[in-house]
């Protein structure tokens, strides 16, 4: 048995176009983290996602999920992860309810029990009036709720989100963090993507940060932040945003140098 | 995931497409309704006089069983290939199949049950308006049965593998369009391939729609222009090549996975 979530060991991945999206990244997530996956648009986070989850073939490298080869066990695998991807993918036409219960099916989870579940999810992400409309009519936040819910309807032990909090409004947002660190106090591991680096930096334990399909720095969120100390304000500086710490590490760590 | 599990998720899938399929019936079922009923008018009513027996028969109980089966092949493929091409390209919904434990061969033995079960109720449709303008006779009901459900699985399977290799909405018309109807028509719908000359009949020989229709027809006339067993081995050998393929595509991605 191991105490790792999640291992990955020198994941590489070309696409077909020939994009190099990873170019050997290795990262270990313990059992029971809030980690963060952190980088700029296109360093390759979903990328990672999508291959640790079944959805990208890899070009080369390991992925180990609770000590579970993903490549050679792929549903053994799968079985313990919940996805929550970056991009909207509810059928429109389907019903939040059916969309929930259809998914614990793919799970292998009856009705007889899916349904209770799904409606006690619904009511706990603020969708329980939503059951019955198609989703398409859902607002984009509210899709987003219902993606959360669709990733934990079968009870995952590795909860992967992607950009989960995009386009949800503040107040949602706070309640969207408290479940999850509910989720967390109740041993489910989180891995998540965000832009919202303030977030990462208040929630999470471990942090990695990504950078054109390598990991320019990870560890735990205090010793990142500790390592890069603040740059003193240059002449010029006073008045500019400058955002949280994290932001600043972020920053330096993946800003091309002009 | 445990066979009960498997079990599960394959009931999952059938019972979406058999509730999308009822929703929008007047799209899935109708147009054969209809469709079929102007055949029949037109050969048996107008035409069929004119030409009078073919193997001993009327004419147009003669070309019952062949527009039937034009019906079935055309059902049970665009059922497919089309579930599968909106769950590709509509919201990627088939991501939420891909990323669950569910083993690729229960995702497509889900899928061509449910292009089963529209072939087999638009056969059994279509030969309840073919009583408004002949009688039918029944040589063997157990041979009707078996070639109505051998035909569907055989073309929800190719149906299934046109969906997953299609890239736009293009991609699954081209091949019914060029290759089923030509496949359906040469295939001795309107004729007994005895009566086509040379080359011609050799032809016909290899395609797979002349055994379809032969030994559906067989089962209602007791006649056939080849051994039953022999049509019987032909769609069972094209049925395990499709399912081989369909398999093998969702197992490793292709057309599916980046
Ligand atoms: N399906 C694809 N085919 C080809 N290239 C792709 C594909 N998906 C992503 N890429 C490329 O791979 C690289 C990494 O993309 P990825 O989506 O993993 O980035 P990301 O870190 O998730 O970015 P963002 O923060 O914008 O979501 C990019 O250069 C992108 O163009
Ligand atoms: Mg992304």
């Amino acid at each position: 048995m191991t105490d790792l979530a999640l291992e990955i060991n020198n994941l590489e991945k070309t696409y077909a176009g020939g994009t190099r999206a990873l170019n050997g990244v290795s990262l270990a997530v313990p059992q029971g983290d809030f980690f963060a996956l952190l980088g700029p648009n296109g360093a390759g986070k979903t990328t990672l996602i999508g291959i640790v989850t079944g959805l990208v073939n890899s070009t080369a490298g390991t992925v180990s999920v609770f000590g579970i080869d993903a490549a050679r066990s792929p549903e053994q695998s799968r079985a313990t992860i919940g996805l929550v991807p970056q991009e909207v993918n509810v059928n429109p036409f389907e019903k939040p309810l059916d969309i929930l219960v259809n998914q614990a099916g793919y799970y292998g989870i009856s009705r007889a029990v899916a349904v209770p579940r799904a409606k006690q999810i619904l009511k706990d992400l603020g969708l329980h009036d939503k059951g019955g409309m198609p989703s398409s009519q859902l607002s984009g936040g509210m899709k987003r709720r219902l993606m959360i819910a669709r990733g934990i309807i079968h009870e995952p032990k590795l909860l992967i989100l992607d950009e989960p909090t995009a386009g949800v409004d503040v107040e949602l947002r706070r309640s969207m963090w408290d479940y999850l660190t509910g989720l967390t106090k109740k041993g489910v591991t989180i891995i998540l993507t965000t832009h919202y680096l303030e977030e990462a930096e208040q929630l999470a334990k471990h942090v990695a940060i990504i950078n054109k399909g390598d990991i320019v720095e990870q560890g735990t969120m205090e010793e990142v932040l500790a390592k890069h100390p603040s740059t003193p304000l240059g002449a010029g500086d006073e008045g500019k945003y400058r955002g949280g710490k994290l932001e600043e590490v972020f920053l330096k760590l993946t800003q091309n140098p002009t | 995931m445990t066979y009960y599990q498997k079990w599960i998720s394959f009931y999952t899938i059938v019972r979406k497409d058999v509730l999308r399929m009822f929703r929008i019936w007047a799209q899935t079922f109708l147009p054969s309704v209809v469709t079929s009923a102007l055949y029949f008018l037109v050969f048996g009513a107008f035409l069929g006089s004119k030409i009078g027996e073919v193997q001993g028969v009327p004419y147009v109980m003669f070309v019952v069983p062949g527009l039937v089966m034009l019906a079935v092949i055309t059902n049970a493929y665009a059922n497919t290939s089309f579930v599968m091409f909106s769950a590709k390209f509509f919201g990627r919904n088939i991501d939420e199949i891909l990323v669950s434990p569910t083993p690729p061969w229960v995702l497509v033995s889900g899928y061509v049950a449910g292009g089963v079960i529209r072939g087999v109720l638009i056969g059994l449709i279509v030969l309840s308006v073919s009583l408004f303008f002949t009688h039918l006779t029944i040589h063997s009901l157990f041979v009707v049965v078996a070639f109505l459900v051998l035909t569907s699985i055989v073309f929800a399977l190719a149906g299934l593998v046109n969906g997953v290799y299609a890239k736009s909405i293009d991609g699954i018309n081209i091949v019914p369009t060029f290759v089923l109807t030509p496949l359906v028509y040469l295939g001795g719908v309107f004729y007994s391939a005895d009566a086509l000359p040379g080359i011609w009949g050799t032809i016909t020989k290899f395609d797979p729609v002349f055994y379809v229709i032969n030994g559906f027809r067989y089962g209602f006339l007791g006649t056939s222009d080849v051994p039953l067993l022999l049509s019987f081995g032909v769609l069972a050998a094209f049925a395990l090549v499709f399912f081989g393929i369909a398999w093998y595509l969702i197992r490793t991605g292709l057309g599916l996975r980046q």
